[in-house]
């Protein structure tokens, strides 16, 4: 998809932090932070959608949280668009709920199961919508065929329905207020194999069809690399590179987007006889207790000296292209001192 | 490397004896809602040194058979009705209580996707390496210590002598699951079956697991099952697959003569649906309608005919039977795609 930069983003993040205290001893006092989400920037366009990728505990769920703001964050801007979610009170974040949606991973779990579909989809219409009973079973009936549910299943209960169809219950109360921007957490993980593709179609037909912007958060890099414009690589709270799909996955810049991509397996075993992988050493660390410097450093098969002591920053490096690594930081020169001035303005 | 030690090994694969042999092994289980027929008719073999992946979705049956042949399954709600395991020389399924727990955790090894929920957190990592060690193979608590100690540096974990003490919780969900691989190798199996167990992990300690799996296989030359959904990990570690559909297997081949020239329409679909980081990529992902079947009943139709595209009225009427399709290789399919299409 043609993306015109030009444009003002439908959603702007801006040093984003999520912060969760850890209270411990005797007197349950606050002893540190879980820093899930440590200063993180990006823009989603409209009609876009920007995939979220990360292993877990990487920080990437807290994200899509934050961004709705279902959490109140510790720090940064988020603008959804035009207005400021950030510091917006309930009552003006209510108001904004329509335009910007959440689809869960479990669709097992995000359906109550003592109410039927119709009354699970119809439940945002009722909150948010003035419509007369019939205008609302009707439209209820509209998104189930929207998302190929079978109308004739409306008054059935959630667990009736497999994986895969409730997932499509959950898409469809997403979509019954017309909103601009969803957050799509991990939609499919938890399908199978036959299954995921089928609901990525649907969620990709649905864009298409009504110009939906998707911050679509998952693990699976093969999938993200089918749906995603652009891809957000997340290691330990932080953005490590940001790139369009096709230059991320053909020439990914970060040595930690290098290794993820080398870990996924791949199913030809002519090719995966001669798949170089490098496979990290240890795990990740506690997001509690970062390392100093870059927080790849522990871990990092290129690591230098500089990147044990100093955090690198998050620039463009090539148009559209962020990465914050040392290896491919702008020289502090004179004359990229400017250059690197005018990207810091746009990213802080 | 290794990888060409690999393929000679398997090209005389097919002439040994099998470690493991399988043969129409049935089980249902009984509901208050009425039957699920879990496994029906599966047959395969593992011949010493191999790894046999073994692929299916969620409820095709690929963790009930392995569950079935070792007696883990309660009885009630499951009975195993028919086939027979030969292991050994033994049949597994007419083996008395204490001939069967000589082998589970013995001659036959086990790991399970959820390293968490498989290992007691409360006792300490060095007794749950040691108790199949003493109770299997009666070393003494210094000798098991030894061993053990052993055992967890095999598996890479570093530090092993202090790490014994350590619970596991003290662990990370890959260094769990190295645990989980040193117990099941404690004594020294014939067989490990491994049920997904790199499913609950991320990429990247994925493919720390899967490279000390494929040294290990060099160091030890045990046979290992490797049960998964993802065709991706069984492509870089089997020799040989099965593929798994509605409780029976539907495919069976070498892993290139698989995935180079699959004859069953779900394989075939399934390989289509799943797109890749590497390559060219598709606009579209190809979608295999519908969803996968519950055997309520034994099968008298082909489990797959509701999602096939290359129905015929026959698919309706019989359950087809496993034919050979090429060298090592059946399909359960009355379909017959040209070669190499």
């Amino acid at each position: 998809m043609a993306l015109d930069m030009k444009t003002e983003p439908l959603v702007r993040v801006q040093n984003l932090k999520m912060h969760f205290p850890i209270y411990g001893g005797l007197l349950q006092r606050k002893v540190g932070d879980v820093k899930a989400v440590d200063g993180i920037s990006f823009d989603i366009y409209e009609g876009e959608t920007l995939g979220l990728v990360g292993e877990s505990g990487c920080g990437k769920s807290t994200v899509g949280r934050a961004v709705l703001r279902l959490y109140d964050i510790t720090d940064g801007a988020i603008r959804i668009d035009g207005d400021d979610i950030a510091t917006a009170d309930a009552g003006k974040l209510r108001s904004m709920r329509p335009l910007m949606q959440m689809i869960f991973q479990d669709p097992q779990a995000s359906l109550n199961p003592r109410m039927t579909v119709a009354d699970i989809i119809a439940e945002p219409l009722r909150e948010h919508v003035k419509m007369s009973k019939i205008e609302r079973e009707d439209r209820v009936l509209e998104l189930m065929d929207q998302v190929g549910l079978n109308k004739e299943f409306a008054n059935r209960y959630p667990h009736e329905f497999s994986g895969g169809q409730r997932q499509r219950i959950g898409i469809a109360r997403a979509l019954a207020l017309n909103p601009k921007f969803i957050v799509c957490d991990e939609p499919i993980a938890a399908l199978d194999v036959s299954i995921q593709a089928q609901v990525v179609n649907l969620l990709e037909e649905l864009q298409d069809r009504l110009g939906l912007t998707y911050l679509f958060i998952s693990h699976d890099l093969s999938m993200v690399r089918h749906i995603a414009d652009r891809v957000a690589v997340m290691y330990l709270g932080q953005i490590a590179e940001l790139a369009p799909r096709a230059e991320l996955y053909e020439a990914p810049l970060h040595p930690y987007t290098q290794a993820l991509l080398s870990a996924v397996p791949e199913p030809d075993p002519n090719i995966e006889e001669q798949v170089e992988r490098i496979i990290l050493t240890g795990d990740v660390p506690s997001p509690s207790n970062p390392p100093q410097g870059c927080n790849f450093c522990t871990r990092c098969p290129q690591v230098m000296e500089i990147c044990k002591t100093v955090e690198p920053q998050f620039q463009e490096v090539q148009p559209g292209r962020f990465v914050a690594c040392h290896l491919h930081q702008i020289a502090e020169n004179a004359a990229s001192e400017a250059h690197k001035s005018i990207q810091q303005g746009e990213i802080t | 490397m290794p990888r060409g030690d690999l393929s000679d090994q398997s090209a005389d694969l097919s002439a040994l004896q099998p470690v493991l042999d399988v043969q129409n092994l049935k089980t249902v289980f009984k509901t208050r809602s009425g039957e699920v027929h879990a496994v029906n008719s599966v047959s395969f073999d593992v011949k010493p040194g191999e790894l046999l992946g073994v692929v299916g979705e969620s409820g095709s049956g690929k963790s009930v058979t392995m569950m079935s042949l070792i007696g883990l399954l309660p009885s009630p709600p499951a009975d195993v009705k028919d086939g027979r395991v030969i292991f050994d020389g033994v049949d597994l399924l007419k083996a008395d209580a204490k001939t069967l727990r000589s082998v589970r955790g013995g001659k036959i090894g086990f790991v399970f996707q959820d390293p968490m929920t498989s290992l007691n957190p409360v006792f300490t990592v060095g007794f749950q390496i040691a108790e199949p060690l003493r109770k299997h193979m009666g070393l003494g608590k210094r000798a098991a210590r030894a061993r053990s100690v052993e055992l967890l540096e095999l598996v890479g974990i570093p530090d092993a002598a202090r790490r014994l003490s350590d619970y596991p919780h003290q662990f990370s969900g890959g260094m769990r699951q190295r645990v989980m691989i040193a117990i099941a190798l404690a004594c020294d199996p014939k067989v490990l079956i491994a049920d997904e167990p790199t499913t609950a992990l991320d990429v990247t300690i994925q493919a720390q697991i899967l490279e000390l799996i494929k040294d290990l296989r060099q160091k030890l030359g045990m046979a290992i099952i490797w049960i998964t959904h993802d065709l991706g990990v069984i492509a870089g570690i089997a020799d040989r697959v099965v593929v798994m559909y509605g409780g029976q297997i539907v495919e069976q081949a070498p892993v290139k003569e698989l995935f180079g020239n699959p004859q069953h329409p779900y394989t075939r679909a399934l390989l289509e649906t799943i797109p890749s980081v590497r390559g060219p990529r598709e606009d579209k992902l190809n979608v295999i309608e519908g969803q996968p079947p519950i055997m309520g009943a034994a099968p008298t139709a082909c489990p797959f005919r509701a999602r096939c595209s290359f129905r015929h009225d026959r698919c309706d009427r019989e359950n087809p039977v496993r034919r050979t399709v090429g060298p090592g290789h059946d399909a359960a399919c009355f379909h017959e795609f040209s070669h190499g299409a």
